[in-house]
């Protein structure tokens, strides 16, 4: 069982344009910023937006090819859907909400709710199934609108910010019965989200998602070990440089130039990683071996615990990490001029 | 908003003050006028009686009438895209500031003997005309545009994620319709079916020229409110105390939808 997607379409002047293959078994997660075009996607591929080029296979059926004319409608698509909000229906109790879609899929009403029953019983819900959901708890009802989805036995499970409704205690627990519940559901899955924590938690691999791209994919280590955008590298917590490598020395973008071990990298675009640990600030000019040595002022220091974070408004401005002692011991503070140094070694290079 | 209060210039609320006597005097003028004494003894004769059970009768069906044709109404003005569309709404929206006797008059022309539809009805021996089924007609053309509206309203405010989401459970769209859209629009469904009840309950114009003034087949309480008012202005006055009364009723049970302060 497996999805394969090329998704191409536009929403005023943005334009989607991805392509995705997911295996069953295996947990996708769709990760970007606002904006990006992840729920849009999801959307799509749940058929509430039709798309434009493209083909949308399922198990080798193909569920939309607008060149061949084909759109499966969204209510004939084996798909089930964890809305970002849940959409519970409020008319309805938790029971009916998880019946809803197995009446709809021709099961006598007894029936369809004593399988529905079984179902919240297996989130640990037995007790609230004459609950309506607006006297449910966000992860509670979390868990009705995925029992609600897993009912149906879709063969593609999408979800939508899966734990965003969820407050901060409950995120834990429901993380983990989220594990649970999507180890043991065979089909495809797909969730999209802006948080990293949600997406390493719950996925075996992450595709990120910028204005409408794909810009890197792979697992969640590969994709915060070397960062393909500004965005990633935010997430992951390290410093990324872009530029042409020439040598022993890669020209930046954004201006200045980085000093890399000769033969580090192979002459062209490369991406530049360097964690903020790596970089060191002093008081004087150093001396000896580091190449990578610029002046500049103090743009911010953010303290958390014994770790400070400190960006420099060099070229290329930087963020490094000190102790806290470091920067008393430093006196370091904002508006005022240090050295920062990065030595080659320390910069991870690869193909941009 | 939270404005607060302003004084009040004199002359603005002199002014005021007559407008509001307008709507007041009259009311209090009824209630003066009214046949205390004998008000049950009035009701008690057999045209005021008649006239009652016609018009809950011919205003209960057109109510139900225009729920039923005027919830599928609102659905496609409020969501299909299709030409003509903003024609249709304005359209429905027509009965409401036409003159009710230019709606008798219509419906004459359509239902008539020699009518558009008429005389293809008329050697069936489906006759409208001066019959309940004309005086219930008439008052649908009046009261269903109320309701229309009102189910428009709430139907383009309605959340339609949750309509997309039962899709993706399996649901076709008539399944979406009964068992999602219908039930979370129901309390509206109740307020606007009172609004399009309280106007069939009240109608005169279209009822008097479609279906004429025939005591017991198609005098609705206005119709014999006028009638009666020339020769036993009690019973007349008595009807009309009935008319105020379930208005505000209906006023009441509604305030909070209708009445509350923007």
């Amino acid at each position: 069982m497996s999805l394969e997607a090329r998704v191409r379409l536009r929403r005023g002047t943005f334009e989607l344009d991805v392509e995705l293959a997911v295996e069953a078994g295996e947990t996708v997660a769709v990760l970007g910023p606002n904006g990006c075009g992840k729920t849009t996607l999801l959307h799509a591929l749940a058929g509430l937006i039709p798309i434009e080029e493209g083909r949308f296979t399922l198990d080798g059926v193909v569920l939309e090819d607008p060149a061949q004319g084909i759109a499966v409608s969204t209510e004939d698509r084996p798909v089930a859907v964890v809305f970002q909000n849940q959409l519970l229906f409020p008319h309805m109790s938790a029971l009916d909400n998880v019946a809803f879609g197995l009446r709809c899929h021709g099961r006598p009403r007894a029936e369809a709710r004593r399988i529905a029953r079984t179902w919240l019983e297996g989130m640990g819900l037995g007790d609230r199934a004459r609950a309506r959901p607006g006297a449910l708890s966000g992860g509670q009802g979390q868990r009705v609108a995925l029992a609600r989805a897993l009912a149906v036995e879709p063969r593609l499970l999408l979800l939508d910010e899966p734990l965003a409704a969820v407050d901060v205690q409950g995120r834990a627990e429901l993380r983990r019965d989220l594990r649970r519940h999507l180890a043991s559901f065979g089909g495809v899955r797909l969730l999209v989200t802006h948080d990293p924590l949600e997406a390493f938690a719950l996925a075996d691999r992450v595709i990120v998602l910028e204005r409408g791209h794909v810009v890197q994919t792979g697992t969640p280590a590969a994709v915060t070990a070397r960062p393909r955008s500004r965005w990633v590298a935010d997430l992951a917590g390290v410093n990324l440089f872009h530029g042409r490598a020439d040598g022993n020395r890669v020209t930046l973008d954004d201006g200045g130039a980085l000093v890399i071990p000769d033969r580090a990298a192979p002459a062209g675009d490369v991406f530049a990683a360097v964690h903020p640990r790596a970089i060191a600030l002093l008081q004087a000019k150093p001396e000896g071996t580091p190449r990578n040595v610029w002046r500049g002022p103090i743009d911010e220091i953010d303290v958390e615990g014994p770790i400070a974070r400190i960006r420099v408004s060099t070229v290329p401005p930087v963020i490094a990490e000190v102790t806290t002692a470091a920067v008393e011991a430093l006196s370091l503070a904002p508006g005022q001029d240090v050295w920062v140094t990065i030595k080659a070694t320390e910069i991870a290079l690869y193909p941009g | 908003m939270n404005h607060t209060h302003e004084r009040v210039p004199v002359a603005a609320a002199l002014v005021a003050a007559l407008g509001a006597a307008l709507f007041i005097l009259p009311l209090v003028g009824l209630l003066w006028k009214a046949p205390w004494g004998d008000l049950a003894g009035a009701l008690r004769e057999p045209e005021a009686l008649m006239a009652m059970r016609l018009s809950l009768i011919c205003s209960l069906a057109a109510t139900a009438i225009s729920i039923v044709l005027g919830l599928p109404l609102a659905w496609i003005q409020a969501r299909a895209e299709f030409p003509g569309r903003s024609l249709l709404r304005a359209l429905t929206l027509l009965p409401v500031v036409l003159p009710p006797v230019v709606g008798g008059v219509a419906l004459l022309s359509v239902f008539g003997r020699r009518g558009l539809l008429g005389q293809f009805l008329d050697p069936l021996g489906i006759r409208l005309p001066f019959t309940t089924g004309g005086a219930i007609l008439a008052e649908t053309f009046v009261a269903m545009p109320f309701f229309v509206l009102s189910m428009e309203g709430v139907l383009s405010t309605l959340d339609r994620r949750l309509e997309d989401a039962a899709r993706t459970l399996g649901a076709d769209r008539w399944t979406v319709f009964r068992r999602i859209t219908v039930p979370l629009v129901r309390p509206s469904v109740a307020a606007g079916a009172a609004l399009a009840w309280a106007r069939a309950l009240g109608e005169f114009g279209a009822t008097i020229t479609f279906a004429g003034n025939f005591p017991g087949r198609t005098q609705t309480i206005p119709l014999a409110v006028y009638v009666q008012l020339e020769n036993r202005p009690e019973a007349g006055l008595a009807l009309s105390l009935v008319l105020l009364a379930v208005s505000l009723t209906i006023l009441v049970i509604m305030r909070g939808r209708w009445l509350e302060a923007p």
